[in-house]
């Protein structure tokens, strides 16, 4: 159980005031190379669980799991949520967000190599597809959730519980065991250097990432 | 969980790819399904060769088996690594809390190390684990924890009275840094690299709450080069542990586990490492070995008897009026006969043999990590330990260097933590 929990209105508080920053950005329907599905529409990434959008029918959770799901211990800013996240319906899901009482906001997050021999990290835009009978890897160098804003320190051996928002408003709601762990030291850029992303450049927050060479 | 007289836990690799030769016999599709698994048998199998899948097919019946895939439950009445064979390899890791860390730190600490033991003595891969590839081989990879006074007083639990260094013996010569513990983890495994790999991850999650007090390596002969539940030799030569209970039996649960009780289903641990001087027993000819300990050195035979299992008549007397087996007699003292007592523990000792002092003479440092486990440490182990510190021959060459006294939880079942009946 997370140690700390945010009050319900200023979770809420926070999820409108994301979405509310998510609509303006206006994000197109995902190109998602994960998972080769077509159909795996979404209104968007982030914490904001979306509204059906008509593309996606419900989904079933009973057929959605994420095993071995674990956070990175810091004291403070934002942790890395890993895992894999198996689908094991007969029809695309995509992951288009998720909140936690531990976190202010929640994204899902892309690494890819920077060019200069490091790996950089951004938002994925609309979602991780995953297709019917397919999983998703959350892991540290890779596709991951991003816990942002948190609202305590996450101790090493506490569990954090953290709810996947899908594409269709299904939501699963999962329990992540917090373990410490030396890598996940990617850099983050936000790709669209608006609100709530400045000031979490270069990524003082907490162990999370204090990388070297980088910057 | 005894590798003798278990049927499940001791061969689970070659028990399961037997199995699967038979089913690959009766039963059409198995065999093609493969190591996976199908059917009523899947589980059973799946558990059984776990890891190894592909290791060998019906096809290759000239492929030696492999025991790498074998697993020792985890869950259970009593923590593995009690009243189970002891494998190859230990390492014995003595850790200690840091300053700061409460209550909640210890059952967050426990927590950890429970899951990881879980998914590590299975073949599976612990949360975050980056080299995930190092654990399909556990080859019966046990995990067992033991806590010292300290981690209950942080716990806030009740110490148990017994729960303390032992009495300082005359023939103790020990070093700190083979002494005591907050927190104690005996991890076993037939294969070295896997005991290396567990070790590690243990340790990176018990990082931020404990700093390493002593570590200890251990082995023992190689699996299967002898027969299963065979006496070994220390390394002096002689077969060591003859008095044993055999695992499984009533006589070890009435000597080993505590019957009632917080600690109900657990038992007493004592650690000591007992430096064995190799340099100076090569003086000792082959008769004065026997006479030190009272057993013959090719059968372990008591020198009344014939047998390993003979008992010792210690009535018997030589031809010049003395006591057949010797009144300094390393087993006449640990037996009790002369002060009208007897004690028994159990012994599950592993060796040790490191490079000798840079720049020394010797060409040995080697000797016994000593363990045992007894329900009573001060009605069992304290009163034999006493009386071989006032008299047992074989002092001559060996001598105490660490000592740690551990209380050995009882068992866990799934979901919950190791010493949570404790410590909840």
């Amino acid at each position: 159980m997370s140690r700390t929990t945010l009050p319900p209105t200023l979770l809420r508080s926070s999820l409108s005031r994301r979405a509310a920053l998510l609509g303006a950005l206006a994000l197109p329907l995902a190109a998602c190379s994960a998972g080769g599905s077509d159909d795996a529409g979404s209104d968007g990434g982030g914490t904001g669980s979306s509204a059906s959008d008509g593309a996606t029918d419900a989904v079933d959770t009973a057929t959605l799991s994420l095993a071995d799901a674990w956070v990175k211990a810091v004291e403070s800013g934002m942790s890395g949520l890993f895992g894999t996240l198996s689908n094991a319906s007969s029809s695309a899901v995509t992951l288009v967000g998720a909140a936690s009482s531990a976190a202010g906001m929640v994204q899902l997050h892309e690494t890819n190599a920077d060019g200069s021999g490091g790996m950089s990290m951004k938002e994925k835009e609309g979602g991780f597809a995953i297709p019917a009978g397919g999983e998703l890897r959350l892991e540290p160098g890779g596709d991951h959730i991003m816990l942002m804003d948190l609202t305590a320190p996450l101790l090493a051996g506490d569990a954090v519980d953290v709810t996947l928002h899908f594409a269709g408003g299904a939501e699963l709601p999962v329990t992540a065991t917090v373990k410490d762990f030396a890598g996940a030291q990617e850099n983050y850029s936000p790709s669209d250097g608006g609100g709530e992303m400045e000031g979490m450049e270069g990524m003082d927050h907490g162990s999370m990432a204090s990388d070297g060479g980088d910057e | 969980m005894t590798r003798r007289d278990a049927p499940a836990p001791q061969d689970t690799a070659d028990r399961g790819r037997r199995r699967l030769l038979l089913a690959g016999t009766t039963g059409a599709g198995l065999v093609g399904a493969g190591l996976v698994g199908a059917g009523a048998a899947g589980a059973l199998l799946d558990r059984a060769v776990g890891p190894a899948r592909g290791a060998t097919t019906p096809a290759a019946p000239a492929e030696p088996a492999l025991m790498g895939a074998g697993t020792l439950p985890f869950h259970g009445a009593h923590q593995a690594g009690v009243e189970t064979e002891p494998q190859a390899h230990a390492t014995f890791l003595a850790l200690d809390l840091r300053d700061g860390v409460d209550r909640d730190g210890v059952l967050r600490l426990l927590r950890l190390l429970t899951d990881d033991a879980a998914r590590l003595t299975a073949g599976q891969a612990p949360l975050a684990d980056v080299e995930p590839e190092m654990v399909t081989a556990p080859a019966h990879l046990t995990v067992t924890a033991g806590f010292g006074p300290g981690l209950l007083r942080r716990a806030e639990r009740e110490v148990p009275s017994w729960l303390a260094p032992l009495p300082a013996f005359d023939i103790d010569e020990l070093q700190d840094a083979f002494c005591d513990g907050d927190l104690l983890l005996q991890v076993g495994s037939d294969d070295p690299v896997t005991l290396s790999h567990t070790v590690r991850m243990l340790l990176k999650d018990a990082r931020s709450f404990t700093t390493v007090r002593w570590i200890q390596h251990g082995f023992r002969r190689a699996h299967r080069v002898q027969r299963p539940a065979t006496t070994q030799r220390n390394l002096f030569g002689q077969l060591d542990g003859s008095a044993n209970a055999a695992l499984g039996s009533e006589d070890f649960s009435r000597i080993v586990w505590i019957p009632e009780g917080p600690f109900a289903g657990g038992t007493s641990m004592v650690i000591r490492r007992i430096r064995m001087d190799l340099d100076t027993w090569d003086e000792a000819d082959r008769t004065a070995r026997e006479e030190a300990v009272g057993t013959r050195l090719d059968t372990g035979a008591p020198l009344t008897g014939t047998e390993e299992t003979d008992d010792a008549d210690f009535t018997a007397l030589t031809e010049n009026g003395f006591s057949r087996i010797a009144e300094f007699a390393h087993m006449r003292r640990a037996n009790g006969v002369d002060d009208g007592e007897h004690q028994e523990i159990f012994r599950r000792p592993f060796h040790y043999d490191v490079p000798p002092p840079a720049g020394s003479d010797a060409i040995s440092e080697a000797g016994q990590i000593f363990c045992s486990f007894q329900a009573d440490l001060e009605g069992q182990f304290v009163p034999i330990q006493r009386r071989l510190a006032e008299l047992d021959l074989l002092n001559q060459w060996t001598t105490p260097i660490g000592s740690a006294v551990f209380a050995i939880p009882p068992g866990c079942a799934e979901g919950e933590y190791l010493g949570q009946s404790v410590l909840a």
